[in-house]
């Protein structure tokens, strides 16, 4: 093994939507890092879907811009149709959504990578963790190479042991036409890491010339595309429609006769799949009465002619996918470019992390996306930025951050990790929040920018910018709530016109926009001030005012939660023997080994009783600690 | 869990001793005393003054109806027992009259505490020291076991599967409008309001039906009444004494209208039990100046709930003891056959139709407590106090969950008319599922989603 001169801060083991926000921002931090990936020319790919955003994941989306990830700008840049999603429903579950060209995609997160200060980009595949006297110290490549660096992030993604499935035919690999990552996930069972097995699968790519797109629906981006990042001022990449299509019965039929040579429902694939992507066949097996399914069928690119049909993963082979294709209407001639398959790798259990993404069990090793058994990029962009975060924090013997369920998604996804851990690949939905109203897209900037800033991630000028809109936010709440209607005949004129005749004298403007037919769009035609402010000012104190009585709710109830939420259970803290803990109870609490009382009490089947006992016990370890 | 609250419990084990303490502990426990509790005197702070114990009368919030006299002490944050304002109520220690003043505490504001939450808040306040810690969880586990005990029942069985019921049906529409706001590109069926409003509409029919069985609820508005019945001498005052000995509470002592007529109530494992004693009953041969007793003591008889049925163990039946069967008429009976440290005589196989049969000695002091839980078992284990097997409500703890439920139904109801947007509905409907999580355990958000994956074809 040869050992490389440089020494590393951070070493970051894939490539990925998650390895490249946990490289980016340890390097932005100032500490040395390595990124390391199996190939320079497969970094920061979209293995399946050409789209970034959605419900939920939008919200991410968001929220990685605030605290100065790369994700939103990336998308921004290279997004080929832009829309926002729910419109006709309340701001907080309003989500973006864009089509990106995957290879511009991919080309600009690798020129942001290698043109970024204190980050070696390396090509290499790790196939352990260098670990002497009980303690890491950096990974060891196929090549025979051992790089040394003080914390190491593993995002390896669908790689490790990664087994792919076309019907009955399988072989390994990470993705379709790459190698899988071997030995990793041995060497960390080795270490007593809980390596279990996912599945997860794509959709054929669709030749574009032999779809005949008359026929089918087409959805066009939003005239006035709404970038994710708050500081992208405008979206300049021309814009592409995507085309709706629909199986039929003869497409289940010809879907029902391949079922026995597809390798889930003949038993070869033993990792769990997610529900929410189910594959075609499943589609068809599960809702026998649902007479046709929709696609969507999306471009992968400017420059290329692939399409990718949205929602028709499988893992049929290949002579049932072409001819279920063929039976669809305006595909009848289709030709299929690279098949749909299924895919099965390893993951590690999150319920061994800490809230900072740190192993509980060796100490400065690092787990963001895939590997902790979630699915989807945005998901795993999340959890590497926070990784690469408190890496550097770790390098500058500073403390960890970490988000509440009430501060961001990314929280309340990290949260679910460790204290749930995953039975099947995890989704962010905006029903995993609860206080989903307070977590909105359009308020991720206030939620989350003055973390970024004091990081050292986001930029001085773009501080300022953020630190003014605040101010003007503060300053039209204010006024809102102070000036009040004289109801001069011009008024008074407006109230009847807007069915709100009941308005007496005296009612501050507050109050006439909490009512629900009122926006500002009706308030300015007789409040002339608002109508010089810019829009995202009277989008946020609209947004506010509405929700005010709710989102007020939602705080009080984080109020209460507080106290337990901060009391931290001592590592060496011993549930054996504790009076009142059930047998079950003690075994699930020593498996999990919950950092707080608030994760003890999120662990499925912990029961408010059992919490309370932890609680007093805890609080008399301290005690006796003290005594002794 | 709450921390910040004001919660408020029976301090005192129900039905034993002559006084009951009802506690409040958070930070509006002295604006919910001064709802409650009413000093003559207007010096002293009206009677709150901290660590002084006062006397006065303690009123219902809801209606200004009197519960009760006793004495009431405030002891202000950190001198108390969570180191939070806590006010106590002490009052005559009936279970009605305690139930009554805690609901008085919960209608002025305060939270039903959950089992150990005192102590817990104690320990987090940082009052309480090691020893005491410790000890503590002993008595949270016990009585969660003991909820676990009561809980198999058959009793709250009835009524876990009517609220599982309506779990189900919250959850089902939660599923729906949590797969409107999260799907918006698949195929899900649009959030109908009609189908909604008729479903949670029906929902709130039902809570409301559970929450009157505890209004009317027999059991706990009146207690059961137990008649005894028997011939002169047979030992109805001893069986009397011995049932309301010193060992059980006397609740409350009313004389009856007629000299003849001695009602008791005592507590049995918390059942309040009407005992009455109708001296005056013989089965013939009463002359007419008694007349009027006696009808008075039939129709006793027929509204008795149960009757003992008492006959001599140390003389053979007589006529009279079978004629006191017809007198009983349609109400059921529990034979007590009297007297048993004496040598048995009398043939109990023409009782054919008794409930139970048990043989006391009230001077031997036997088989009184196997009476006792006899009694016990026929009100509470058997299903005579349902109709139909109906769900009953019994605690008070479930029926403010249960009004909870039902208040946050209404709002989204309400809401859902005027077309709030979904992601406000579902608030609604997460807190009433999640008050309703106090009775059945907590709803996660994997129960819906598994819910929105089995019922709608997701997957873009
Ligand atoms: C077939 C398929 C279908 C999918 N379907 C969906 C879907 O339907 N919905 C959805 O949300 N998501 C889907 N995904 C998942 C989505 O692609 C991932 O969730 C996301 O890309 C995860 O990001 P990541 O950074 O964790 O890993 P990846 O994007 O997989 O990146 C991992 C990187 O690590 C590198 N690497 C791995 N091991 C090593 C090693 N030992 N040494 C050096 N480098 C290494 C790899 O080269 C790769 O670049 C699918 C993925 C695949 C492959």
């Amino acid at each position: 093994m040869h050992c490389y001169e440089t020494k590393y801060d951070v070493i970051v083991v894939g490539a990925g939507h998650a390895g490249c926000e946990a490289a980016l921002a340890p390097a932005r931090m100032g500490c040395l890092t390595l990124l390391l990936n199996m190939s320079l020319d497969g970094m920061a790919v979209m293995s399946c879907n050409p789209s970034i955003g959605g419900l939920a994941k939008g919200h991410l989306v968001r929220e990685i811009d605030a605290l100065g990830g790369e994700m939103a700008k990336n998308i921004d840049a290279t997004g080929i149709q832009f829309r926002v999603l729910n419109t006709r429903k309340g701001p907080a579950v309003r989500a973006g959504r864009a089509q990106a060209d995957k290879q511009l995609y991919r080309l600009r997160m690798k020129n942001i990578l290698e043109h970024q200060d204190n980050l070696h980009v390396k090509q290499g595949e790790v196939t352990a963790l260098y670990i002497e006297k009980d303690e890491l110290r950096g990974v060891d490549t196929r090549s025979g190479i051992r790089f040394i660096g003080k914390t190491v992030i593993l995002t390896t993604g669908t790689f490790m042991r990664g087994l792919i499935h076309i019907g009955l035919i399988n072989y390994p690999g990470g993705r379709a036409g790459e190698l899988p990552s071997a030995g990793l996930s041995d060497n960390l069972k080795g270490l007593g890491f809980d390596v279990g097995r996912l599945k997860t699968g794509t959709p054929a790519r669709l030749d574009g010339r032999t779809i005949d797109f008359k026929r089918l629906e087409a959805q066009y981006s939003d005239e006035n595309p709404v970038p994710f990042s708050f500081s992208t001022k405008r979206i300049t990449m021309p814009q592409t429609p995507c085309y709706i299509a629909y199986t039929n019965s003869r497409t289940h039929e010809i879907i029902r006769s391949g079922l026995d040579r597809s390798p889930l429902y003949s038993g070869v694939i033993e990792g769990i799949g997610p529900r929410y992507c189910p594959s075609i066949e499943d589609k068809v097996v599960r809702f026998p009465d649902k007479e046709r399914h929709q696609t969507f069928i999306e471009p992968e690119g400017l420059e290329t002619v692939e399409y990718y049909p949205s929602g028709m993963s499988s893992s049929l082979p290949i002579d049932i996918q072409i001819a279920f294709y063929r039976s669809m209407e305006g595909l009848e001639k289709v030709e299929m470019m690279r098949p749909a398959y299924g895919i099965e790798y390893d993951y590690v259990n999150p319920i061994q992390l800490h809230a900072t993404l740190e192993t509980k069990l060796l100490k400065n090793l690092f787990h963001a996306g895939q590997i902790n058994g979630t699915s989807g990029y945005e998901e795993a962009a999340g959890q590497g930025l926070l990784a690469g975060i408190n890496a550097a924090l770790r390098v500058k013997g500073k403390e960890p951050v970490q988000f509440g369920r009430h501060e961001s998604y990314i929280g309340v996804m990290i949260d679910d990790l460790v204290t749930l851990g995953v039975k099947e690949p995890y989704r962010m939905f905006t029903s995993r929040a609860e206080h989903r109203l307070l977590l909105r897209e359009d308020n991720a900037d206030i939620r989350l920018r003055d973390v970024g800033y004091s990081l050292g991630l986001v930029d001085e000028a773009t501080y300022i910018d953020f630190c003014k809109k605040k101010e003007e936010i503060e300053k039209e709440l204010g006024r809102v709530k102070t000036t009040r209607i004289g109801l001069t005949p011009e008024e008074k004129e407006w109230c009847s016109n807007h069915n709100c005749a009941d308005i007496q004298k005296g009612t501050t403007l507050d109050q006439i926009l909490r009512r629900p037919e009122i926006g500002y769009e009706q308030l300015e035609e007789i409040d002339y001030i608002s109508k010089k402010l810019p829009k995202e000012i009277r989008e946020q104190v609209e947004i506010q005012i509405k929700y005010q009585g709710y989102i007020n709710r939602q705080l009080e109830q984080i109020e209460r939660m507080r106290k337990q939420e901060e009391v931290r259970i001592p590592e060496e803290f011993n549930y054996n023997n504790i009076p009142g803990l059930t047998l079950e109870v003690q075994e699930k609490l020593k498996k999990y080994k919950p950092d707080t009382l608030g994760q003890a009490a999120r662990i499925e089947g912990i029961t408010p009783a059992a919490v309370a006992i932890v609680a007093v016990m805890v609080k008399s370890f301290g005690e006796k600690k003290v005594e002794s | 869990m709450y921390i910040l609250d004001t919660i408020t419990a029976i301090a005192t084990p129900l039905g034993a001793g002559g006084i009951g303490i009802v506690r409040v502990s958070g930070s509006d426990a002295e604006s919910i005393g001064k709802l409650i509790f009413n000093n003559s005197k207007k010096i002293n702070g009206g009677g709150f003054e901290s660590h002084r114990l006062f006397y006065g009368r303690f009123h219902h919030p809801s209606d200004g109806s009197l519960i009760d006299e006793g004495m009431c002490v405030l002891m202000r944050a950190p001198r108390s027992y969570t180191r939070e304002d806590v006010i106590e109520f002490h009052c005559h220690g009936g279970y009605l009259i305690v139930s009554r003043l805690l609901d008085a505490c919960v209608s002025a504001g305060a939270r039903l505490a959950e089992p150990g939450e005192f102590t817990r808040r104690a320990f987090l306040n940082g009052r309480i020291d090691l020893a005491q810690a410790e000890s503590i969880s002993d008595i949270i586990s016990t009585s969660t076991d003991k909820a676990l005990a009561l809980a198999q029942s058959q009793r709250e069985g009835y009524l876990s599967r009517s609220i599982a019921r309506l779990r189900t049906l919250l959850i089902e529409t939660l599923a729906l409008v949590e797969a409107y706001i999260d799907f918006p590109e698949d195929e899900v069926d649009p959030l109908v309001t009609e189908t909604v409003f008729k479903k949670i509409s029906a929902v709130r029919v039902t809570l409301q039906k559970l929450v009157d069985t505890f209004n009317t609820g027999k059991v706990l508005r009146d207690g059961v009444s137990v008649l005894l019945l028997g011939l002169p001498n047979v030992g109805k005052s001893s069986l009397l004494n011995a049932l309301t000995g010193t060992d059980r509470s006397i609740v409350s002592h009313i004389p009856g209208t007629t000299r003849d007529l001695i009602e008791e109530t005592v507590s049995l494992n918390g059942l309040p039990v009407k005992i009455i004693d109708a001296a005056g009953i013989r089965s013939h041969n009463y002359d007419c100046i008694e007349q009027e007793g006696v009808r008075r003591a039939l129709d006793k008889v027929a509204a008795a709930d149960l009757i003992l049925l008492l006959i001599d163990g140390s003389r053979p039946v007589s006529d009279e003891d079978i004629e006191l069967v017809s007198m009983v008429g349609k109400t059921p009976y529990l034979l007590v056959v009297t007297k048993s440290d004496l040598p048995l005589l009398s043939d109990t196989s023409r009782f054919t139709n008794s409930v139970a049969s048990c043989y006391v000695s009230t001077k031997a002091s036997v088989g009184i407590d196997h009476l006792t839980i006899l009694i016990y078992d026929y009100f509470v284990s058997s299903s005579v106090l349902l109709s139909d097997g109906a769900a009953v409500v019994s605690s008070v703890r479930h029926r403010d969950v249960l009004l909870r439920v039902s208040s946050s139904l209404e709002l989204f109801l309400k809401n859902m008319q005027m077309d709030l947007p979904a992601e406000l509905l579902s608030l609604d409907l997460r807190e009433a599922i999640s008050a309703l999580g106090e009775i059945t355990g907590e709803t996660t958000t994997d129960d819906i989603l598994d819910l929105i994956f089995s019922s709608f074809c997701i997957g873009k």
